[in-house]
């Protein structure tokens, strides 16, 4: 197995692209930046499932993102953060 | 932001009031909830992903309407059918079968 390709409290943006499969990405999370957390493991590829076995697995981090970066006019206070769960192939490097 | 994908893809979006009211599972909902394990453990089907991914192309009328368990249903016989598991023309015989015995019976 190939080894993470993010390392804990790295930035990360949340890659934005729509395929026209099952996955697990939902809209509002798509391109926004964020922090990874720690590292979860592996899981089979939701979007190789459809007519496969999901393989190759893929790492999956849990990504810290903050309330007030996701939504316009977040009322909550300014540390309030979405931990969300992201496969690896759906991470892109901040420069 | 992204796009949207499929009329599950709502996070962010107000959605009213949530029932949080209590219900009785009917025993149809147990039989598709045992035919999609059945289908998983026989590799049938390859994950809740293959019927996720069915879901998520119901039209969102049908999505709108169709309760938990009557998606999984329509999502189980587009996998099974196009999986080339069971053909639509089994499927339709035995809906008809089906229909036909619940009017027998006065519970249709």
């Amino acid at each position: 197995m190939t080894a993470p390709m993010f390392a804990v409290g790295q930035r990360v943006r949340i890659a934005d692209r729509t395929p026209p499969v099952h996955h697990r990405v939902p809209s509002y999370a798509k391109g926004r930046v964020g922090v990874i957390e720690r590292i979860c493991g592996l899981h089979g590829e939701p979007e190789k499932f459809i007519r496969g076995d999901g393989e190759p697995k893929q790492r999956i981090y849990r990504v810290r993102v903050a309330q007030d970066a996701l939504w316009t006019d977040y009322e909550g206070i300014a540390r309030d953060k979405l931990e969300i769960e992201i496969f690896e192939h759906w991470l892109e490097t901040v420069e | 932001m992204g796009e949207p994908w499929g009329p599950h893809d709502v996070g962010g979006q107000a959605g009213g009031p949530v029932d949080t009211s209590e219900h009785e599972t009917a025993h149809w909902e147990w039989q598709i909830d045992a035919m999609v394990r059945l289908a998983l453990k026989k590799g049938l089907i390859s994950d809740f992903a293959e019927l996720r991914d069915g879901i998520e192309k119901l039209t969102p009328d049908d999505y709108a309407r169709c309760s938990y368990y009557e998606r999984w249903a329509k999502s189980l016989a587009y996998a099974l059918v196009s999986r080339g598991v069971i053909s639509e023309e089994a499927l339709a015989d035995r809906v008809a079968a089906v229909r036909a015995r619940q009017q027998a019976q006065g519970t249709a």
